[in-house]
């Protein structure tokens, strides 16, 4: 479309700069594994279940190698050299054996076993990867069976009852009121646990745990309400927290549709250790490649927490990045769905043409990416009135700035959590707007050289500012001296950093050779 | 006057408007049962002006009406400010003469609350409203340790900053989460350390009571809408007494 008249000179140098400050993280995600990695693996190949107080058996044999022999080989090579040394065929008895203290492990001296073992290891893991594969086959098959949602943006709503079976019948009822994609909000305190928590779920805080039994029901219900409605909805769960590469795996295996995957949402909001963070970061979006799954990023956050106005520049930076590491990783343009958010204080004059002008700029910079275009959070009060205008006004900047999936916001924000009318009030409005403005897009040509074009370039021209500094400082640096955001996040800080280990010589993992092409 | 009615038009029209869902499909007699609720809520005459079905078997409504409940505003109960309202540059001037060091203040989320919106407005430099937060304060050393902070990290982090005043934010309200997290707070604060030696122990949140900060074991509770400069001004007051 063209319509800011972006120099591609500066659009390839902000490109070329991500790169260079990507680089060393990319390196430094190379050459360490974590916990949740090695237990990602494990899941793939068979690994199930939880022991009687709910810590799942990936955790327990996970723990049991550490202790052995540490992280650095990996742990494929010294369970599957255990299962052959113990004769044991099923990988969740070696962890329940292993649990009890009767198995020891190691890597094997003799080449003969640690050829073996990775074999074994190779074999199991592409048990898992073919489920992955499968479930992507499908996923394409049941589009073209019951049809594809019917327009851009895709309608994006949220359910978060906490309770699994509550939340089957209100996705459902959100699919048929309009939803093209429902995503279940997890529970706040999940993204700092260390284990994925096992089984259906009935109880959460502010949302409901994400199990890979969660994921199963939620996703068959949502399948015969695809079928009954004669187009599939998707499906959208969150690979963040400590336990990012396990989410990402139990979401190709349940097919799961997107995933919100940020590559520094944890560090700098949740306060994860960043070499923790970028390591399983990209270990799962290596997966959600493999799955054909939609990623969203979370650019909006910057806006929560910072000025919109002031701060538009790190969303654009942040965008880059993403766009970097995420490509690096092996996914594909039609998978970036990188945020940006209506924050803009509305008492700001010209408010309304700024969001224009930042929308348009994420437009133009991706134009192959389904952008997340989330809406109004911090500037509504509780004046559900005036919040409606303002969704309405979000929703008008979505149609006329080709947005791919957008939130739908509810005038009750920081009031209660969504109501079924204020659902439906939200959804009166998201479909005023498409109906009434969805094609304005093509009548809309911002003048030339005028308010947003000028704005457009100005924060362009930050983004690449900035991101001469990150380069020159290093990205750790940068992370840690409070660039993004206010927080400072240093990289010998911050949750989890005990479950990283650098890799050692004979590093072993059959999931990322096979999902980087390696024998 | 302390007898006042709602207001629509005209001095002591009572109109009010509401608005509800009813878990039944629409007709004429699910009309008739909206009518009959806004009755019993004491609108009379009730005018339904507006009904639509939403889902399957539930109806949305909205319901204009006159109420004859008098309000008497004498017989509200508030927490009024009891402190006087200063500037930063006040502020850091009464703690500069009377502290001769800088007042701590250690702020968290504290439980699996993971909203910072509360406690950022409150001590980030960026601040709330146009008014800077408490970071801007020269005199006031800030530790914000963010969000999902446990009771027990919390009470380290103030014996290590030695704080003279400790904020919690709490924003998520499922099942009553934020006063069972305050009580857990003030517990471990009355465990640890004796009555002198306590920092000021503050919470705040949107659905807050702020009458009940004595019940929750807390010096003060702060709702809806507080700026920094309020929470500076009361942190002044309630360490260093009355300035000048």
């Amino acid at each position: 479309m063209e319509k800011l008249g972006l120099d591609p000179g500066v659009v390839a140098r902000a490109r070329a700069l991500a790169a260079e400050a990507g680089a060393p993280v990319v390196e430094l995600a190379r050459s360490h594994t974590t916990v949740s990695v090695e237990r990602a693996v494990l899941r793939l190949a068979g690994v199930r279940g939880a022991d009687s107080d709910g810590i799942p058996w990936v955790n327990r044999l996970v723990d049991a190698v550490r202790a052995d022999v540490g992280l650095g080989h990996g742990v494929s090579v010294p369970v599957f050299a255990a299962m052959a040394r113990e004769g044991i065929d099923d990988v969740t008895v070696l962890a329940q054996k292993a649990a009890a203290g009767a198995v020891t492990f190691g890597v094997p001296a003799k080449k003969v076993e640690l050829v073996a073992a990775r074999r074994a290891a190779t074999r199991a893991a592409n048990v898992g990867l073919k489920v992955v594969d499968r479930r992507r086959v499908e996923r394409e098959r049941l589009i073209k069976r019951f049809g594809d949602a019917p327009r851009r943006p895709w309608i994006y709503l949220i359910v978060a009852t906490g309770d699994i079976y509550e939340d089957i019948p209100q996705a459902q009822a959100a699919a048929r009121a309009g939803a093209d994609v429902i995503a279940v909000i997890r529970s706040t305190g999940q993204s700092l646990l260390d284990y994925v928590p096992e089984g259906a779920t009935r109880e959460g805080f502010a949302g409901t745990y994400a199990t890979q039994e969660n994921f199963r029901l939620m996703r068959a219900a949502l399948d015969e309400t695809s079928k009954e409605l004669g187009r599939y909805v998707r499906l959208t769960n969150y690979a963040s927290g400590l336990c990012m590469p396990e989410m990402a795996a139990m979401a190709g295996m349940e097919r799961l549709d997107m995933m919100l995957n940020d590559s520094m949402y944890g560090i700098l909001f949740r306060d994860i250790n960043p070499i923790r963070t970028f390591v399983d970061q990209r270990f799962s979006r290596q997966v959600h490649a493999r799955a054909g799954i939609i990623i969203n990023t979370g650019e909006d956050n910057y806006l929560t927490t910072a000025d919109a106005v002031e701060a538009a520049h790190t969303v654009t930076v942040s965008q880059l990045m993403n766009e970097f590491f995420a490509h690096e990783a092996g996914l594909e343009d039609w998978q970036l769905g990188l945020g940006h958010a209506f924050e803009i204080n509305p008492e700001v004059p010209e408010s309304f043409r700024l969001e224009l002008a930042h929308a348009l700029l994420a437009r133009e910079l991706f134009p192959d990416a389904p952008l997340k275009w989330m809406p109004p959070t911090k500037h509504m009060t509780g004046d559900v009135f005036r919040g409606n205008l303002l969704d309405g006004f979000f929703n008008l900047v979505g149609a006329l700035t080709g947005q791919g999936i957008l939130l739908v916001g509810m005038m009750t924000e920081a009031v209660v959590t969504p109501w079924l009318s204020d659902r439906d009030i939200a959804l009166q409005n998201v479909r005023y707007v498409l109906n009434g403005a969805g094609n304005l897009h093509e009548d809309f040509v911002p003048a030339p050289g005028g308010f947003i074009q000028r704005r457009a370039h100005e924060v362009l021209g930050e983004a690449v500012e900035l991101l001469e500094r990150i380069v020159a400082d290093s990205m750790l640096t940068a992370i840690a001296d409070g660039t993004f955001g206010i927080m400072k996040r240093p990289a010998d800080r911050g949750k989890g950093l005990d479950g990283v280990a650098r890799h050692d010589g004979d590093y072993f993992n059959p999931v990322t050779n096979a999902l980087e092409g390696l024998r | 006057m302390s007898i006042v009615r709602p207001y629509g038009d005209t001095t002591g029209d009572g109109m009010v408007q509401v608005s509800f869902t009813l878990p039944v499909t629409h007709d004429k007699r699910a009309e008739g049962a909206a009518i009959q609720l806004a009755n019993k809520m004491g609108l009379d005459p009730a005018m339904l002006v507006h009904a639509k079905p939403m889902g399957e078997g539930f109806t949305f409504f909205v319901v204009y009406g006159r109420v004859t409940h008098l309000v008497d505003t004498e017989k509200v109960q508030v927490v009024e400010r009891d402190y006087p309202l200063l500037s930063a540059k006040d502020v850091n001037a009464v703690i500069k003469r009377k502290l001769r060091r800088r007042l701590s203040v250690v702020g968290a989320c504290i439980g699996t609350d993971a909203h910072t919106v509360g406690i950022d407005a409150i001590l980030n430099v960026k601040g709330i409203a146009g008014e800077k937060g408490l970071e801007y304060y020269r005199e006031l050393a800030v530790t914000n340790m963010g969000a999902q902070v446990s009771v027990p990290e919390l009470v380290e982090t103030a014996r290590a900053q030695k704080a003279d005043a400790v904020l919690v934010s709490q924003v998520v309200t499922q099942r009553d989460a934020h006063l069972q997290n305050t009580r857990a707070m003030t517990a471990a604060f009355r465990e640890a350390m004796p009555a002198g030696k306590r920092p000021l122990l503050i919470v705040g949140g949107p659905r807050f009571d702020e009458l009940m900060a004595a019940e929750l074991g807390v010096d003060r509770i702060f709702g809806r809408g507080t700026t920094p400069r309020e929470v500076a001004s009361y942190l002044v007051h309630a360490l260093l007494g009355d300035q000048k």
